[in-house]
């Protein structure tokens, strides 16, 4: 059993979809239902850093996630379930996020990239000589503005490019986090979910 | 490499599947979400569903087979036809559609885009345009009321309108080439994407692969769409992302379409 947050920003229907689908079974939390810290822990979400933030804070949900995620429990973040582990983001300058891992959330250059949002497929790998190398690479389903840039070279999981390289997902103790959508992913995405829950949850 | 999407369109009337649908191994072409498992099956990198139902007791079928459909499928896929409020945007988002597309509805209250984008993001708030080489004078005119109305707006202006009220991608179809199997237009997808940093998903004229080549070369389109020429069994997706993986390869000017295989 594992607990999904509902930070009440986004919709999360398209993660149960997938849980089911895998069927992994899962608890619904948020700020009334507040996650134990006792199970895996699952944060989706789709949304701007700022709101997402202010949501947290206000139902009361940013203290206990970020004490669970420093006590040590398995977590798994997507898209702004990744961005909020971050000290800040570019998309709201001055707000703070959870700071559990160093670095900062930032805008894909508009000179040097045609398009953003980034909306559509990309290759992930994991960086060349990282300790990351066995991981299984393939396309996942990006939809994103802004992406993790961790102080922490050896904390990149994936990479990506997109007119350059970015950091696609990041990997830090007991942290696992995609930029991507891997519930849009296909079976590839799915993997992923599966891989991690076979990891942590199991 | 962000890859260049191949995206199977679907007609839905009634909650069910329209058009000449000729498909082997499938139970039942009508129903929505076998045609949407198949087509995930065979590679599409997102589907495009259109409800063209024309009575209201016939669209309130919609928000059952989205449902249905976001039980089944893997990957992204976007919902239009007769989206007029934030209500409705919401019902399909909330049923498990990823992204709403919006038409005239836009076009006759532009507040709209606003509205979905400020709630959920402009991530999932699609425009789309019906357009028409203008009778006089350069450019492209809006078409609405699919293609029954003139507006007299001009195509990019629009589109340039739109993305600053909130729309986050463009679902441009050219009403001169839509059913004409002659190719995308060029000129047309080529001037959207050069004046909007949205993504532009180009529809009208797909035939086989040098039409998807050239619209993501030559026309900059970042997505390309297709019905017929799926639905009548003439290419499956995974054949025709090969064929323009080959093509591509072959002439080393255009070498290098990333295509998700």
């Amino acid at each position: 059993m594992i607990d999904l947050v509902d930070y009440g920003g986004g919709n999360i229907g398209s993660i149960q979809r997938c849980l089911e689908r895998l069927q992994i079974p899962y608890q619904m939390t948020d700020g009334n239902a507040l996650p134990s810290g006792d199970r895996p822990l699952v944060f989706p979400g789709v949304g701007a850093f700022g709101a997402s933030i202010n949501h947290l804070t206000q139902s009361g949900l940013l203290p206990r996630l970020k004490s669970i995620v420093q006590s040590g429990t398995p977590y798994l973040g997507i898209c702004i379930g990744l961005q909020v582990l971050f000290d800040s983001s570019e998309e709201a300058e001055g707000l703070k996020g959870l700071g559990v891992i160093p670095g900062k959330v930032v805008k894909f250059d508009a000179k040097k990239v045609s398009k953003i949002p980034q909306i559509g497929w990309n290759h992930i790998a994991p960086p060349t000589n990282s300790t990351f190398t066995e991981e299984p690479t393939g396309h996942v389903y990006f939809v994103n503005s802004f992406h993790p840039s961790p102080e922490d070279p050896a904390m990149v999981l994936y990479e990506a490019n997109y007119s350059g390289q970015f950091c696609a997902a990041v990997k830090h103790q007991n942290i696992t986090a995609f930029q991507f959508h891997p519930e849009k992913s296909g079976p590839f995405g799915h993997q992923l979910i599966q891989r991690w829950h076979n990891n942590y949850a199991l | 490499m962000l890859s260049k999407r191949i995206i199977p369109c679907l007609d839905v009337a009634n909650g069910r599947t329209v058009k000449g649908v000729n498909f082997q191994n499938l139970r039942d072409v009508g129903d929505p979400v076998e045609l949407a498992k198949a087509y995930q099956d065979q590679g599409a990198d997102e589907l495009i569903f259109l409800d063209i139902s024309a009575s209201s007791e016939g669209r309130e079928t919609m928000i059952t087979w989205v449902e249905q459909v976001a039980r089944e499928l893997m990957i992204p896929f976007t919902v239009g036809g007769g989206v007029s409020t934030l209500e409705h945007a919401k019902r399909l988002l909330d049923a498990g559609a990823d992204k709403v597309s919006m038409n005239t509805a836009a076009v006759n209250r532009p507040e709209l885009l606003t509205e979905v984008a400020e709630a959920y993001g402009s991530q999932c708030c699609v425009l789309a345009v019906d357009a028409k080489r203008k009778q006089d004078g350069e450019g492209w005119e809006v078409l609405i009321h699919g293609g029954k109305t003139y507006t007299g707006k001009d195509a990019v202006a629009w589109g340039k309108e739109a993305v600053k009220l909130g729309a986050g991608e463009i679902l441009l179809t050219s009403w001169d080439r839509d059913g004409t199997h002659a190719g995308f237009d060029l000129p047309l997808t080529r001037a959207f994407s050069q004046a909007l940093l949205v993504p532009v998903i180009a529809s009208g004229g797909a035939n086989g692969p040098q039409s998807f080549v050239e619209v993501f070369t030559d026309g900059l389109a970042d997505a390309a769409l297709a019905a017929s020429i799926f639905h009548d069994g003439q290419w499956t997706v995974d054949k025709l992302k090969h064929a323009i993986v080959e093509l591509s390869e072959f002439d080393q000017a255009e070498k290098g379409i990333p295509i998700r295989l």
